[in-house]
């Protein structure tokens, strides 16, 4: 079956808001407007406004009754209309979501899920383009989904539902409305993806590149275009950002040597650099070659198309990361 | 009979309410030795704060509560352990209030293991049920009580929330953002402003353009009360739930009262005011104090019996300072437990100092 990663998405929402009367929805134009992105489209109808709740455009405010609701009993799915706007709210996600349980030795658990897109789209300039994967990332006590395929979608956004503890999900409005075939499997309402591991898209024995999100589908292509030049790749989705699943990244260098870590956002105390942190660790003496990071440029989006795709990740980018890692011209 | 009438003498003002609480109430021995225990207990276990804090026993934030208990013990008196609370940094009291114990409020501020928050909160972050902190961010538990009252109203358990904030969180802008949600959403909280005039060391002069708070919900009804009197208190606090309950949507109270300690240890609290301030409200204003007066002037308990009350309680927290002096530290192991609801390994200062579970 091919769906959307919205489709995916709305799937996910749709049967845990079924399966859980204490799951609900809340955010800006979910309910009667079906979503800025269309994600929720449906529910309003289906669950009404108590459990599909518009807010006004107050993030802050939202996002402590989030935290609210948690701590009492329910299991919010607050959704920001882009993650840059989950900044007027972040002291909730961070000091009030994160932190309640540690504090409260135990005591209080807030069992939600912060959504929205992330990451830079196009052309929308620089207040509306950037990654926050390693702002959350570095938080002790969330835990931080990044999903590519329609499949990480689902598996994933049900996960963070019935977690306990609260996680972010950072999606990409480019991925909306990209489609992808989903397994018999992966269809059933129970399906979940575990939080904390990563996924070996394409086996290879040569370089490992590692990316998360909409960029995962540049990895898979540079890597289909450096298979033609006889680099073997193996390419590896994140899947979750926080807990980072250091396991899967030593054993793919165990067997490549080699890495090229990708993400759309600024290199300065990135994913990558924590993934380069993390491989001298646990796996300097398998290194061949210094690991690369590529990254979005270490600018504010600038609004300029031509400046801008010299900002954003293209997938030549990635190939020349290779090949030099990889000592090819 | 020992029915007594109080009268207020400094009365209610009300806003977008065609009538508030009465001006007067009636109570009756038992309450009022209660309360005179009850506010007795909240100012002695505050004084053994200070008091181990001044000896080093105490470390970090410690807010008190002292000259404000009327607030805090007249709510709990007008609503039951059912309804919700939670409350900014100046929270010992309130613990104490939903049922916790001195000896787990003092050994958590002895940063012991049988802390209520196992050593790993602090003074500002206890927990307790129905009691949701404790929060150190100026204004931000006020959304966050809109949030519990979400789920009050989402369950339909008929309880309400108190979210209590100080002068100087009535100006943060995420409290006008909860006060519009609720008012729409019909969330059954009661939002309390314990004016105590002073945001630390800023007079409410200085940063609030209009001082009146009962009546800066805008378009949510609201209460001015005389915070000093404990039955101003709770007839406020009663008219208040009563409010909520039926579905009428959020209510302001704003508590006049004040705070006779420093807004924190480092603060000696003088240099923003006056003494002769301090002292004029302490000797005309105390809310023990009166409680006091009424029981002596209406002959339902002798000196030697409130005398005898307060050697208890003075026993009751000497002991709990002894019992937390003496409990053991947290385990090192904890450092790295409750970051998630199932353990998981964290890395520790050095990676050979991780942990495992």
């Amino acid at each position: 079956k091919e769906v959307t990663c919205r489709e995916a998405l709305n799937s996910a929402l749709d049967e845990e808001l079924e399966r859980d009367k204490s799951v609900f929805v809340m955010g800006e134009e979910v309910a009667q407007y079906h979503g800025a992105y269309k994600v929720t489209k449906g529910l309003f109808e289906k669950y009404g406004g108590d459990r599909i709740i518009d807010t006004p455009i107050t993030e802050m405010g939202f996002a402590g009754i989030g935290v609210g609701a948690a701590m009492s009993g329910l299991k919010p799915v607050v959704e920001f209309m882009t993650m840059n706007f989950a900044m007027q709210g972040i002291d909730h996600i961070i000091n009030s979501s994160a932190k309640t349980h540690y504090m409260s030795g135990g005591q209080v658990k807030t069992p939600m899920v912060w959504r929205g897109p992330n990451g830079p789209p196009t052309s929308v300039g620089a207040q509306h383009s950037q990654c926050f994967a390693a702002w959350y990332g570095s938080v002790p006590g969330l835990k931080v989904i990044a999903p590519y395929s329609a499949e990480d979608h689902r598996g994933l956004l049900k996960s963070a539902i019935r977690d306990e503890d609260p996680v972010v999900c950072l999606e990409s409005e480019l991925l909306y409305n990209m489609k992808f075939t989903l397994s018999p499997e992966s269809q059933d309402k129970d399906f979940l993806l575990p939080i904390g591991k990563a996924k070996v898209e394409r086996e290879g024995s040569d370089v490992t590149i590692v990316g998360f999100s909409r960029i995962v589908h540049n990895c898979l292509e540079a890597a289909q275009l450096l298979a033609q030049e006889g680099i073997k790749c193996e390419v590896i989705n994140l899947r979750s950002i926080r807990p980072l699943d250091v396991e899967t990244l030593v054993k793919s260098i165990m067997k490549t040597n080699k890495m090229v870590t990708v993400e759309e956002g600024w290199p300065q105390h990135g994913v990558g650099s924590e993934i380069v942190a993390q491989m001298v660790e646990n796996a300097f003496d398998y290194l061949d070659a210094p690991i690369e990071r590529v990254c979005g440029a270490d600018v504010p989006m600038p609004y300029a198309k031509n400046l801008e795709d010299l900002a954003m990740i293209q997938t030549h980018n990635i190939v020349n990361a290779v090949r030099r890692v990889c000592n090819r011209k | 009979n020992d029915q007594v009438k109080v009268n207020f003498n400094r009365p209610f003002k009300t806003y977008l309410l065609e009538k508030g609480p009465e001006n007067n109430a009636v109570t009756n021995k038992k309450e009022l030795i209660d309360y005179f225990t009850e506010m007795s207990r909240m100012r002695r276990i505050e004084i053994v704060a200070d008091g181990l804090y001044k000896k080093k026993y105490i470390r970090g934030f410690c807010h008190l509560y002292n000259g404000q208990e009327a607030v805090c013990a007249g709510m709990e008196y007008a609503t039951t352990k059912d309804d919700h609370v939670i409350t900014a940094y100046r929270d010992h009291t309130f613990m104490m209030a939903r049922g916790a114990t001195p000896k787990e409020i003092l050994a958590e501020l002895l940063m012991k293991e049988a802390g209520c928050s196992k050593g790993k909160g602090g003074s500002m972050h206890m927990f307790t049920k129905n009691f949701y902190g404790g929060n150190g961010i100026v204004g931000a538990q006020v959304p966050v009580g809109a949030g519990i009252a979400l789920t009050q109203k989402y369950n339909k358990t008929g309880n309400v929330c108190m979210a209590y904030y100080g002068d100087g969180a009535a100006n943060q802008g995420q409290i006008f953002e909860a006060y519009n949600m609720a008012s729409l959403w019909k969330l059954p909280i009661i939002f309390i402003c314990e004016n105590n005039h002073y945001g630390m060391g800023t007079s409410t002069k200085r940063a609030a353009a209009s001082q009146d708070f009962y009546t800066r919900g805008h378009f949510v009804p609201g209460l001015w009360v005389d915070g000093m009197n404990i039955f101003s208190v709770r007839e406020a606090g009663k008219f208040a739930a009563d409010f909520c309950r039926k579905g009428n949507g959020p209510i302001v109270l704003e508590m006049d009262t004040y705070r006779y300690v420093g807004h924190s240890m480092s603060d000696p609290g003088t240099t923003y005011r006056t003494r002769e301030e301090v002292n004029e409200v302490r000797a005309s204003q105390d809310p023990i104090e009166y409680v006091r007066h009424l029981i002596l002037t209406n002959k339902l308990a002798t000196e030697d019996e409130l005398q005898s009350i307060e050697d208890k309680i003075r026993e009751e927290m000497d002991e709990a300072a002894d019992f937390a002096i003496n409990a053991p530290l947290p385990p090192n192991r904890d450092l790295f437990t409750k970051v998630y609801v199932n353990e998981v390994p964290v890395r520790g200062v050095e990676k050979s100092l991780s942990f495992k579970p």
